[in-house]
């Protein structure tokens, strides 16, 4: 076991907050009622008087040329109103380039101009929207539309492209390489090792509400209701493709059904519709179809990774080599950076980190849940698993025994450092000491059993956000900004830290969300949107206590006459002094009586700028002060997974029975939401160990199974009881101490499932997912 | 999906002319399976007939101990049927083990009968299918075919039939009633089905203008002690890699009779008459199990992606049987 860490001090003053009694329960959501009856409304589900249907018509070559398009046919069916092809389409502009200085320029999810070329670049790529007055008028005419194409050389096999990589640029969230001393030579030296290749398939999120869009257009000013994680992007990339003002583009997305990183991008559904709606001069709906959604909208690529570790017989690591080739598209993607959390999760001697890529003719990849950790874990802590059996020590006490006390790459301290507390936790809950640690040592009946580790890890990334709080007379407050309730609770939790805030009762919080007419938030990603909002609500917060405060202290007879901010406690609707015990006699009055004898009706606050200049000026301030910070601290969120799973020891037949997981995630807001956030990425994280594979045929480059029947998600039958929980201290460096955790649960799940298999059968599976032929 | 004519046919007499006089009609039960490869364009349907409403909704005990199951009975019924749970566990475990309970719950007896493959080639309308498109060639054979054959499979065709339930009723010696305009005939459950030769397009022995209007069980003795295991990817809502359904009557140590299909490994549900011929008489051990096993796959062929398969039958095969000689107390 590593020593305990030295005390890591805040680097920043704590915000003027009470931790009132709201933040951290089990509240039920906000918007639980309006969903489970139907009455919120998702992207395609507006209605418009005179909408329109659209749908797509999809390309099945992987490259090549379009040289004829015969739509007489299409056009013909009853209530068509247009087929619209690169030959008819209006102009858009290119995807713009990419610039740090401007997050929103990474919006596009490929470079390809739809419709305003002839060229095709991967198979499924849209060649034609068919717009009609019902749905099913506009698909059958889809069928309808025949392409004719001049095929081009295409290369769409990931595995036979391996001899064809380059260097990363860059790569997904910004993971890079590493390199400390001569990790190969250190392998090459070391008492013990393991060296082997592990591979990991296309995967795609199928988030439940297939991607939607419903454009409307009067002039130039566009109004679009889009099933979208980042409300900002695809506003100010309309703005740039179809050339009309931002300010004249609304964007809403009151709620979104999932999105797992599949609605980041803008996709060719989106800006199709716009388009089409543009040409009809009628509203649009595009409601993707789940074919579609597979066929236009990006996944997470394949890899195919080394892991190479050497150690002493101690365990200590002294080599660890991470590198990783994955796919992306020729018009757009990204690396995955599978060795991010190699970098700092286990303190190696030498380390080697590497990202390369290989250029496919297909659909770019995008983010998906924990770009690069979600599969990059996989590798990881696999081959941290064999060389636990190497050396025959504990995996749980080989991963303690490699805790840092500061980052092995770039010797950065971690805000926090708990990977020995939650393993221990984890065995208990889990009863890991009953382990026998000899595959196929334990059975039910003719079902193997077997236990496995592994270890969760993702840096929650933070981004600015402005938000408005108002709050009036009568005690009630509403939040706005535009942010993006994905389904995880988003609203919940800000009314949580709104109403703590304050010191106001939580149904006295209204939120309103998911519109650009609201003050724009950053997109719900990198687990960061409930960070980045509670920086901005807590600040806002903090200027209306001020503000109430000066108002009051100007009144002789109140009994917050001379106090400073310092002094009081918001509680109880209004201010009191901290010093004297709640509803003691003038010990501070509430926001109503402050408001009345001032005069004032409401008192609001507003962070960030409506001016365009000194947003993007207080943007970049927010960028280096967060680059700044990350610099100087591993902000990361971690956990411990524990399973246990039956293998039928006539059919490999694998089934998940047990799963123990303790994270250290800083504060929790919502004791019921994080639970379920939580649970709901190591259930993502057992389909990707057992079943979820995007297969797209090597000949052609085509997506072979767009769909829920054959593209095996797990059913509920295949998910067993999940224990979560957490350790729930507040990270001293995070707002409120919230680090995120939409994605670090499913980090490590595949592994974890893979090492019970191993210790259950004694095969070791290095290519996922795991299926019954790989066990027999 | 493309413009089709509907008809609702109220009885079987108008069923079977509406399907007479339109060439390319299809018949619409629960539509589970039609509607959706309606969707995906692989069928093409001019006219629907719609006999959702015809009165085959019966299940009915015959005098001799089988069973009379009218071809629109939903599947999620004749589940939950108490004599079928009872007598012939086997189908009840099958229908159970097929697809999701909002499916069961539409889908019929007859339309399970004549489900299409769900080979990834032929539900692609852009891909080549001999089976969809006949002369077009097969994408499968070199492409993905976890789902294909390995029993009675040629080179234009690796497609297998989908069905769980069938494969139960080819062990229990099921047959089909088909009514047409040319009157009633009765087809062995185990003769439906085609196995795909140079014409994949030809699933059933069926002419284009039939319709199933029952299928009827016999009893059985061997079948109480009956059992349908089902191989997949997943615990459920995913087609079978491999099944085996199976009945077997022990007496004093030795086979007295049994029953076996197989199921994800063939274009038909394929009874496995090798199987039953080596253990027929024989001793009701694992050893003899395994050897039946062998006998029946002696003839298999896979394929890069599905060879595993030949093996997974052989242990789902002894697995079952030796569940079934625990369970029928004679181990």
């Amino acid at each position: 076991m590593t020593q305990a860490p030295e005390r890591v001090s805040p680097p920043v003053e704590p915000p003027v907050v009470d931790s009132g009694p709201v933040v951290g329960r089990p509240v039920d959501r906000v918007d639980g009622t309006a969903k489970t009856s139907g009455q919120a409304r998702y992207s395609a589900e507006f209605p418009y008087p005179d909408i329109t249907h659209a749908a797509l018509v999809h390309a099945d070559v992987a490259r090549g040329r379009i040289t004829t398009i015969d739509s007489a046919d299409a056009e013909a069916v009853d209530g068509v109103l247009a087929v619209i092809t690169h030959r008819n389409a209006p102009k858009m502009a290119e995807a713009p380039k990419v610039s740090l200085l401007d997050l929103s320029t990474m919006a596009a999810g490929t470079r390809v101009n739809y419709l305003n070329t002839d060229e095709v670049h991967w198979n499924g790529q849209p060649v034609a929207v068919v717009v009609a007055e019902t749905l099913d008028a506009a698909h059958a005419a889809a069928r309808l539309v025949r392409v004719q194409y001049e095929a081009l050389p295409a290369v769409t096999d990931f595995a036979a492209a391996q001899g064809d990589t380059k260097p990363a640029k860059g790569g997904m969230m910004g993971a890079g390489e590493a390199k400390k001393g001569d990790a190969e030579a250190a392998l090459a030296t070391a008492p013990v090792s393991v060296d082997a290749t592990y591979t990991t398939p296309p995967q795609n999120h199928n988030a439940i509400e297939p991607h939607a869009t419903t454009a409307f257009w009067d002039g130039d000013e566009l109004t679009v209701h889009d099933a979208t994680q980042s409300i900002d992007w695809v506003r100010k990339h309309l703005a740039i493709r179809f050339k009309v003002p931002a300010a004249g583009i609304r964007v809403v997305a009151t709620y979104v059904g999932g999105g797992f990183g599949g609605k980041g991008s803008v996709w060719a559904g989106t800006l199709l519709a716009v388009l089409a709606a543009r040409v009809t001069k009628r509203p649009v709906r595009m409601a993707l179809t789940r074919e579609a959604v597979f066929r236009t909208v990006g996944g997470r690529a394949p890899t195919v990774q080394r892991v190479a570790l050497g150690a002493g017989h101690d365990g200590l690591l002294t080599a660890l080599v991470h590198t990783g080739v994955s796919a992306v598209g020729r018009t757009g993607g990204n690396a995955e950076p599978v060795g991010s959390q190699s970098q700092h999760l286990y303190a190696a001697r030498s380390v080697l980190i590497q990202h390369r890529t290989t250029e496919l003719d297909m659909l770019p990849n995008t983010f998906m849940r924990a770009p690069g950790e979600a599969v990059g874990s996989f590798a990881l802590e696999s081959a941290v698993d064999e060389l636990a059996v190497e050396l025959a020590i504990d995996p749980v006490e080989l991963r303690t025994r490699n805790e840092p006390e500061r980052s092995p790459t770039d010797g950065k301290r971690f805000s926090r450092q708990n990977l020995a507390r939650v393993y221990a936790d984890g065995a208990e809950r889990f009863g890991w000491a009953a382990r026998d640690p000899k595959p196929r040592s334990m059975r039910d009946g003719r079902r193997l059993l077997g236990w496995g580790v592994a270890t969760a890890f993702h840096m929650p990334i933070q981004l600015p956000a402005d938000v408005s709080v108002r709050l009036s007379a009568d005690g009630t407050v509403l939040v706005r900004s535009s942010f993006h309730e994905i389904g995880v609770g988003a609203a919940t939790a800000q009314a949580q830290i709104t109403a703590d805030a304050l010191g106001v009762p939580l149904d006295a919080v209204t939120v309103e969300h998911g519109d650009s007419d609201q003050p724009p938030a950053p997109m719900a990603g990198g687990s960061g949107q409930t960070a980045s909002l509670a920086a901005a609500v807590l600040q806002a917060c903090d200027r209306i206590k001020r503000e109430a405060l000066a108002l009051a202290g100007k009144a002789p007879g109140s009994p917050l006459h001379g106090l400073r901010p310092a002094d009081l406690r918001a509680t109880g609707g209004g201010l009191f002094r901290a010093d004297v015990p709640a509803g003691a006699e003038h010990a501070g009055e509430t926001y109503a009586d402050i408001l009345a004898r001032a005069g004032r009706d409401h008192l609001e606050a507003r962070t960030g700028s409506d001016n365009r200049f000194r947003s993007a000026v207080g943007q970049a301030r927010f960028m280096a002060g967060f680059l700044n910070d990350r610099r100087k601290w591993v902000r990361a969120a971690i956990g411990a997974h524990f399973c246990e799973v039956a293998v039928d020891e006539d059919t490999g037949e694998v089934r998940v029975t047990r799963w123990v997981g303790v994270f250290d995630v800083g504060r929790v807001v919502n004791a019921k939401t994080a639970a379920s956030q939580l649970r709901g990425g190591v259930v993502m994280g057992i389909g990707a160990a057992l079943g979820e594979e995007t297969l797209l045929d090597p000949r052609t480059g085509r997506i072979m199974n767009p769909g829920l029947g054959e593209y095996h998600l797990p059913v509920h039958a295949d998910v067993p009881r999940i224990d979560v929980s957490y350790l729930d201290e507040p990270d001293p460096t995070a707002p409120l101490g919230i680090l995120g955790i939409g994605e670090v649960s499913i980090v490590g799940v595949a592994a974890a499932v893979a090492n019970a298999v191993h210790h259950a059968t004694g095969v070791r599976v290095r290519d996922l997912p795991v299926t019954l032929d790989r066990l027999l | 999906m493309r413009p089709f004519e509907y008809v609702s046919a109220p009885d079987v007499a108008t069923a079977v002319r509406a399907i007479s006089d339109a060439p390319g009609a299809k018949l619409l039960g629960g539509g589970t399976n039609l509607v959706d490869l309606m969707r995906q364009d692989v069928e093409r349907p001019t006219t629907v007939v719609d006999i959702s409403g015809v009165p085959l909704t019966g299940v009915d005990e015959l005098p001799d101990g089988g069973l009379r199951i009218g071809a629109l009975v939903r599947n999620s019924r004749l589940a939950a049927h108490p004599v079928v749970r009872a007598r012939f566990p086997v189908l009840a475990q099958a229908l159970l083990s097929g697809a999701s309970g909002q499916l069961r719950n539409m889908a019929t007896v007859g339309g399970n009968l004549l489900q299409r493959t769900r080979c990834l080639y032929f539900v692609d309308a852009s891909a080549a299918c001999n089976k969809r498109e006949p002369g077009s060639g097969c994408d499968a054979v070199g492409g993905f075919h976890r789902g294909g054959a390995v029993l009675g499979a040629s080179e234009h065709c690796i497609a297998t039939h989908p069905s769980d339930m069938a494969v139960a009723l080819a062990a229990l010696d099921a047959v089909v009633e088909v009514e047409s305009v040319r009157g009633t005939r009765r087809v062995p459950l185990v003769e439906l089905h085609r196995l795909p030769g140079d014409t994949p397009h030809r699933e059933t022995e069926l002419e284009p203008d039939e319709l199933i209007t029952a299928v009827e069980v016999p009893a059985s003795t061997a079948a109480a002690t009956s059992r349908y295991r089902k191989v997949r990817d997943r615990a459920s809502f995913a087609f079978a890699l491999v099944s085996v359904a199976a009945a077997i009557d022990v007496q004093d140590g030795a086979v007295a009779a049994v029953r076996i299909a197989l199921g994800g490994v063939a274009a038909k549900p394929w009874r496995a008459y090798e199987a039953e011929r080596v253990l027929t008489g024989a001793r009701a051990t694992e050893a003899v199990f395994r050897e039946a096993a062998e006998a029946e796959l002696a003839g298999a062929v896979g394929l890069p992606g599905n060879e595993f398969k030949i093996e997974l039958a052989r242990r789902t095969i002894v697995a079952t049987l030796r569940q079934l000689r625990v369970e029928g107390g004679a181990a």
